[in-house]
Parts: C-alpha cells; structure tokens; sequence
C-alpha cells in the first residue's frame, strides 16, 4: 500500500524543521518517530487525556488530534523546548519542588498547559488553574501539587517582575 | 530560583509534619524528576531497538467457549508476519502467579471476553492492524457466568468444581450465641463495583531474543522477579538466560503487578520465532479491555449491639467477583477478610469470605487491594447502625474503637499506641465538623443543594499479610561504584510513588552521607536482587528497613577493614571504600529481611498477627448534592492519619492527595460498563476519572509515632488514602439526604432513582 507522501515544513522549540510523511500523520508521531522529540507522550489517542499536549501558534493542542499536515508553517513547542541553556523552567523548577510530578506520564503535557494558562494569564485565580488543566489527565497526584506547583512558578514571575522594576 | 511558598496562596491546605533529621524527614526532590520534567525520562513506548518489529493480539469475542478454528484471511500475505498461537511455547503454557491456571495463549477454550489467542507481528503497524481483523476463530460456546449471585448458583460451573476459587473462615469468641442476648440487631448489604487502575502509561514491553543470552525484556511493570519467574516457566529456560528490566513506569497502582507476566511472554514469543525485537504496547481501549481492575464486591454484615452502643458480635459474609482465572484474588479476598470488622473491638467475629469465577476478564491487584471493598461496608455499615440505635455515628465510633492492647479479629494484640481517638478529634476539629453539620441541618430543608458531612475511620496492614514477608524472605542492600556513588540494590520499582527517592534518602542518612552521592541500581534482574515486589505498601517500610541494616553493616565492614573513622564526611566514606576495593575486589553489603521477633500466624485458622503494623486513618467529606440535577459533588476533604514517621513530606502528601482523588473516583464516577462480558467503554471518553475541575482542597495531616521495625520509623502509606473516600462520601450524603446508599459506583442516575422515588413519596401530586 503506497501512502501519498508530502514535505512540510514548521518550527519545533525554534529549529526549521522539514519532514516528508504522510499529511494524514498524526502530530503526535511525526514529533515521536520522525524527529524523535519522545518528551511529548500518548495516553489515549482520543484527545481526552491530554499526554499529548503541544502549543501550535500559541495555541494549546493535544497533538494525537492533529494531522500534520495543519502543522505546515506552524510554531510548535514541546516540553524538550521549555528548559532553555541548562536551567529548567520556572514551571519545571516549581514542578521539582511542590511535588507537581510523580510517575511522569502526565507531566510533559500538564507543563505544557501550564505554560499555555501563564502565557496568557500570568496569575491565574484557583478557578482558572482548575480550568486550564480541566484538558489533562493526571491519576497520581489528585492535582493538588500541580496546582501548587502553578501558583509557585506564577509567583516568581511576579516576583521577577518585582526585581525586574526595582532596576 | 527559588520557590516561593505556594501554601501562602489562598485555599491551599497546609500540610503538618514534625520531621526532624537532615535528609530523612526532608522534603528532598524526587530522585528522577528532572529527567521526568525534561521529558527525557525513557518510558517504554520511548525506547527504540535495531530491527524492532511491533506485536499484536488477536482475542477472543465471546465471553466463554471452545475455539473450533483459527482462520487466516486469504488476502493477506500471511508470509509476511510471525503468527504465534499456543502451539509454538516451548515450557509451560500458563502465567506463572499463586496459582498456574491462567493460560498465556488460549489453547482450545476460551473464559472471557479479549482473553489472547493468537500473536503477530510485522514491521509495518498499519499492515498488522489489518491482519489483526483478518483473522478468523470459529467458536462453539459455552453457556457463560457473569456475576457473583450466577457463580454462586453453581448451575453452571466455569472455574474447578465449584467455581469458589478462594474461601477463608475467619472466627473469633461465638458469634451464634450473641444474637439471643442483642439489644440491636442491624443488617445490611453492600456492593462495589470495578475499578479501572486508568494509569496514564498503558501497558507496553520490549522483548528481544538471543541465543547468548535468551530473552531480555524491557517494560513498563511494578515486580521484575515475577515476570522473572513467569518466563522462566513459560520458555523452560534457566534463570540467567532471562533478564527482566523495569523501564520508567507512567504508572500502575497495583494494574502492573501480574498483567505484565503475560504480556511479556507475549512479546518474547513473537521475538523468539521472529528473531526481531518486538515492541508491544497497548493502546488505551486495548489496555482497558484486556487488562485487569479492581474486584468487584457483595459484603454483608449481621451486627448485635448492646445497650450502651457497643459492638457485641459481627457476622460478615463477603462474596467478591474474581474473573475467570485466579490471578492474585486468593490474596486480595484475604485482605478484605482482615479488613472487615474495621478498627473496632468486637468479641465475637465471624467472616466468611469467597472469591467467585465469572468469565470477564480477571480482576487483579489495584492499591488497597480488597481492603477498599471491605472498608465501604463496614464504615457504611456503622451510619447504619447509629442511625438504627439513635447516636451520633462520632459517639458510636468513640465508643468501639481498638485502643493500645485491645485485640482485632484475628486476636492479634495491639503492642503499638493506636491514637484512633486523637486522630478523630483532630479531624472533626480540622474539618469544622461538628459546627458545619449543623449548618447544612439548618440550611438544607430550604436549599435545593443539600449538603452533608460524613467520616471514615479505617487500618491498613503494612506490608504482606500474616507469613507472607518471612516466605518472601527479601535480600536487598548497597555496593560501591567506581565512580563513587554509593547504590541501592533493590527491585523495588519507581512508579511516581516515591521508591527512589525515599530508599537513597534512607541510604544517605544511614551511612551519613549527601543524598546527592546515593544512587539507584537500575531494576534489572540481571544486576540487582531479588527484594520482593513493589506492592501492599511494604517498600518504605520492609524493604527501607533492609537498606537501613544493609548500610549500618557496610559502614562497620569498612571501620573493621578500611580504616574509616567513627566521624567521617563523604570523601572519607569513598576514600575508605576505595580502600576496601582494593583489598577485596568489591564493595557490596546485602541483608536478608529480619522478621520482628513478635509476628505469628496461623494460615490453617487465620489467626494471630495479621500484619506487623497497622497505619491509620479518619477521613472527613463534605459533599454537595444537587437535588435538581442529582449530581453529587465533594466541596471540601480532610485525611488525617498515622503511619509512623514520615520520610518525605512531599512525597507522602502527594500518596495522600492521589489515593484521596481516586477514591473519589471510585466512590462517584468510576464506573465499568459491561456488555456481554465486554467491558463496553473502554475509551476515556466513557470511563469517567476526576479532572482537575473535579478534585476538591485536600487537607492532609499526620502524626507520627515511630514504628520500631521500619525503615526509619516508616509504616506503610501508599495504599490506605484509597481506602476511605468511598465510605466518607456516601456517609456525607446520607447526612445531606437522609438516604443512605449502599453501592458504590453512585452515579447521578443512581441518586436520582432513589431520591426521587422518596420525593414522590412525600410529596404526593395535589389532587
């Protein structure tokens, strides 16, 4: 069975990429098999738990849903794109020490969601963390320390803020 | 950067511990999170291997009967594919666990729905879905038994000749002769249902063969010496031609305990007659059809009380739904068993326990592992019975609690303090109790929202059941590495509860030396011990306490013979290992567990110490329930409890949050739908967990009295969190409705037949 191939083109974590796969690929491989970027997770292939969570355009996606072929010219992050020159992320950072991780699975995408609420909402009320993890799925830690773990990394981005005026 | 503290943040629950040493005790991060919150930690489904072909199952489509053919549809090109059936296993042809009844490939009869039948694998995924659906078993069946009331009336037999595939009788004093004498006698009946693990990481393993080295098998599972074990049987190998590794884990609450030993047989018979690497892993509908879950339950309970609110004599009779093989339901219908009369003296005790076969798919291990089922009814049971005697269901639990030196069904006499009493207190004044019901009485007749509180109060044993830790008989210990790092050598599995973190804090502090210079071995069978499986909330405790002597015996080993100091710091502490090695070749200290010199059981009567340590508990709900949309909903939720010292503020927390959310789950949502002995929503989409918008504040505390045979002081944590939500929320909502449920799943619809047939009970139309 021949597959009708095309070359696509988009950014991942700010890097050209180009890839020659089916249109019909689900992002979710192209990121795992052909640019081996096995950070991003599958869960259910359904788009109901959220493993999978990319930012496509500035958009929060759960990339088992998206055929690659959306992707052409698109912006994507990944959780590989989040710690930048060696130094995690103030969410990772906060993640590491409220206890916002236990096995794994979940945690690329939650971070990934997490980054999306605080792009948009640097400090987001209790209600809205609840609702902009509503899409992810985490079955270890009742999600109490990951909403600790946003209320943390949002905390020092004000704090950062602070410094940052003080100068 | 620093991380400011996020309990500042409005309604966010504090969290109170009084852990004192520098690294026990200490919220130190998670061992592996970095790699965790990079995304560069390699889960199974992450790890490629050269020439790796994918695997597939073909099961069965009904739930029971004799497989008369296996047909191959005749456009495809079988040629290309490794077809295994059970024809092509070498050794014997079952999944090695308690029991051997349990086929790894069926062979000529099939006992429930999406039992494996045939294996294949090609290198092209998509052409091996296709040939998945192209091929054909005929079937002749067999008339099928799907619940416990159907095996029970034996008028057809699935499982032995009886279909009882575990009974224990339990008895304590004379519980015939307390009726006549009985100032109360309540009854009543309760029901669980199946739960599902839903571990974000799917079942999945790589297996490879080699004629040098047999088979290795890479994969995401919690007990690598049981899958060990398993292949060893099924292939007829010797144990250094199978190698077992455990992969990063997304994942398993007891769900990878025994389902990886047939799935990694699987993948090893397609690997062995295809001479590639085979890559299996599950995809989520798959995984939820095929895999195990939590047993179903039926308890009821017969209670004589006297006059002053005391329990006189308990007759429990528990049934549970086994499935159609035997897996693992021996152990957990023993636990139900020593759960079943609840943290209270009772003189005379009878319980009659059975698990039944019925022909779905076996229910396995899920944490708390029947002691859930048997802490529903009995914490259900006791609002009952305040509400049939008229006291406050508070009053009825003071009044017959265990206290130090009290002895609990089995007879086993309480050496250790049991704070029950203190640890209810705290919880009634941490969660307001007593000021809030009383609110919500005033509030509710006017209110379309009624809300209520209700509490459980609930043990967990520690560790294995009666003689299981002495058979176990675990060897676990530490070596030194040539780049200098001291590691644990265990075969306890991180799976996000803790197990690396908790073991290299426990080794650092023990030989006295920075966490940062601990290590883990990797979970290979080929590199590390056999220290037991990573299940029944015995890691911390059974095997940090082996760690704990592993490490006290390397330090004296290298005072005798490398000259280390009675004061010494890290550098010293290798210095002196360095020493050692060169002396000796290697630097490695290993310890067998040691029993407490207390522990006595007696399997034939089940009686005597039935765990070397109970942890505690009392949980509060506070719970909403919409009478116009019979939507119920947890507001508000306290856990207060005792497991001895904790050994990581952080980590123990989150146990208690996690187990807290999935209790929830299984008291409100969580429900498995079955179709014909198929579990029909087996997508997320219809398998309905708490989300982040369903979880209420959970407020934990804790109070620690050491435990002198654990690690450090640790009892067991994982497991007993799960074990209380259930009761507590149906409790509350019979504070909100005056109707008390006896089931679990209580979905809106379930409230809404019984609420609203009260309703029009009482509110008869106007004519």
């Amino acid at each position: 069975m021949s597959e009708t191939q095309a070359i696509l083109h988009f950014t991942v974590n700010g890097e050209n990429c180009s890839v020659q796969v089916s249109p019909m690929k689900r992002l979710l491989d192209v990121l795992r098999e052909d640019l081996r970027l096995t950070g991003t997770k599958e869960g259910c292939g359904e788009g109901e738990c959220g493993s999978c969570s990319v930012r496509m355009n500035g958009e929060l996606v759960n990339s088992c849903l998206v055929p690659v072929l959306q992707a052409e010219g698109a912006d994507i992050q990944t959780v590989e794109g989040l710690a930048t020159s060696g130094v995690l992320h103030p969410l990772q950072q906060a993640f590491l020490k409220c206890g916002g991780a236990q096995c794994g699975i979940c945690t690329p995408g939650m971070l990934m969601a997490a980054t999306q609420l605080l792009s948009i909402n640097p400090h987001p009320t209790m209600a809205e963390i609840r609702e902009g993890l509503a899409g992810n799925l985490c079955r270890c830690t009742g999600f109490v320390r990951i909403f600790e773990s946003v209320v943390a990394a949002a905390a020092h981005d004000q704090s950062s803020d602070q410094a940052a005026h003080a100068r | 950067m620093l991380c400011l503290n996020p309990y500042e943040f409005q309604g966010f629950p504090t969290m109170s511990t009084n852990a004192k040493s520098r690294i026990v005790g200490a919220p130190v991060p998670r061992k592996e999170g970095v790699d965790k919150l990079l995304g560069r930690a390699r889960y199974v489904d992450d790890i490629d291997r050269e020439g790796m072909w994918p695997g597939a199952t073909v099961r069965s489509t009904i739930p029971r009967g004799f497989i008369r053919s296996i047909g191959f549809d005749q456009r495809i090109d079988w040629s290309e594919f490794t077809i295994v059936t059970a024809a092509d296993i070498p050794g014997k042809n079952h999944v090695q666990l308690i029991f051997s009844d349990q086929p790894c490939l069926a062979d000529g009869i099939v006992s429930h729905c999406d039992e494996a039948i045939v294996l294949l694998a090609h290198p092209d995924k998509h052409k091996l879905r296709e040939a998945v659906a192209a091929v054909r078993i005929e079937y002749e069946p067999l008339p099928p038994v799907f619940t416990i009331e159907e095996s029970e009336r034996q008028d057809v037999i699935v499982w032995g000749s009886d279909n009882v595939i575990k009974s224990f009788l339990l008895e304590k004093g004379d519980v015939d002769s307390a009726w006549a004498d009985a100032v109360h006698i309540v009854e009543g009946e309760y029901r669980t249902g199946a739960q599902e693990h839903l571990y974000i990481e799917n079942n999945g393993v790589i297996a490879e063969w080699s004629e040098a080295n047999g088979i290795t098998v890479w994969g995401s599972l919690q007990c690598p010496y049981y899958v060990h074990r398993s292949l060893l049987a099924v292939f007829n190998l010797p144990e250094d031609k199978v190698r077992v590794i455990q992969t990063e884990t997304g994942g398993a609450f007891g769900g990878k305990e025994d389902y990886p030993s047939t799935l990694a047989a699987h993948a090893a018979l397609l690997a062995l007659k295809s001479r590639h690497p085979i890559k299996m892993v599950y995809d989520r509908m798959e995984d939820l059809a095929a895999t195990t879950k939590r047993h179903p339950s039926r308890i009821r309970h017969r209670t004589a009380v006297d006059k002053d609110g005391k329990l006189v004599a308990m007759d429990i009779e528990i049934a549970t739904d086994a499935g159609a093989y035997s897996t693992l339901s021996s152990t957990v219908l023993s636990r139900a068993t020593l759960h079943s009369s609840g943290p209270y003296v009772c003189p005379n005790v009878r319980v009659r326990a059975r698990a039944w076969a019925t022909n779905t798919v076996p229910y396995g291990a899920f944490r708390g592992f029947g002691a859930p089922q048997a802490i529903f009814a009995i914490e259900r049971h006791m609002d009952e019975i305040a509400s049939v005697i008229g006291i406050d269901p508070i009053e009825l639990r003071h009044r017959n609690f265990l206290h130090d030196g009290d002895t609990t069904a089995t007879e086993q006499v309480m050496r250790d303090p049991v704070i029950l009493d203190q640890l209810l207190d705290r919880a009634l004044r941490e969660s307001d109790y007593y000021a809030k019901r009383a609110r919500f009485a005033a509030d509710n007749p006017t209110s379309a929202v009624k809300r209520g509180m209700g509490i459980a109060a609930f043990y967990h044993g520690s560790g294995f059941t009666g003689s299981g830790e002495r058979y176990l008989n675990s060897l676990a210990g530490v070596d030194v590495t040539p780049e200098g790092k001291l590691r644990v050598l265990v075969a306890n599995t991180e799976f996000g509860q803790g197990t690396n973190t908790i073991l290299t804090q426990i080794a650092a502090e023990s030989v006295g030396i920075d966490y940062d210079n601990v290590i883990m071995a990797p979970a290979d069978t080929g590199i590390v011990p056999n220290s037991g499986p990573t299940v029944a909330s015995r890691t911390s405790m059974v095997v940090g306490r082996i760690i704990e002597r592993a490490c006290l015996q390397l330090v004296g080993m290298l005072r005798e013979h490398a000259g280390l100091g009675e004061q010494f710091t890290s550098e010293e502490f290798f210095a002196a290992s360095e020493r050692y090695r060169a002396a000796h070749g290697q630097v490695v200290s290993l310890c067998h567990y040691e029993a407490p010199p207390d522990i006595f059981w007696d399997d034939q009567k089940y009686r005597g110490e039935a765990y070397p340590a109970f942890a505690w508990s009392i949980q509060v709900a506070q719970v909403a329930v919409d009478t116009v949309t019979y939507s119920a909903e947890v507001e508000d939720f306290w856990a207060v409890q005792e497991v001895g010292r904790v050994l990581n503020p952080v980590l123990a927390g989150g146990q208690i949050e996690g187990g807290v959310a999935q209790g929830i789950g299984y008291a409100l949502y969580e429900k498995v739908v079955w179709q014909n002995g198929h579990m029909a929503n087996n997508q997320m989409t219809n398998y309905i967990m708490p989300t982040a918008e369903d979880v209420p504040p959970i407020h934990v505390f804790f109070e620690e009295i050491p435990f002198r045979y654990g690690a450090f002081g640790a009892k067991g944590i994982g497991e007993l969190p799960h074990d209380g939500p259930a009761p507590a929320i149906l409790n509350a909502i019979k504070d909100a409705t005056g109707v008390g449920f006896h089931s679990i799943p209580l979905l809106p619809e379930d409230l809404f037949v019984q609420l609203a047939a009260r309703e029009a009970v009482e509110e008869p139309a106007a004519l």
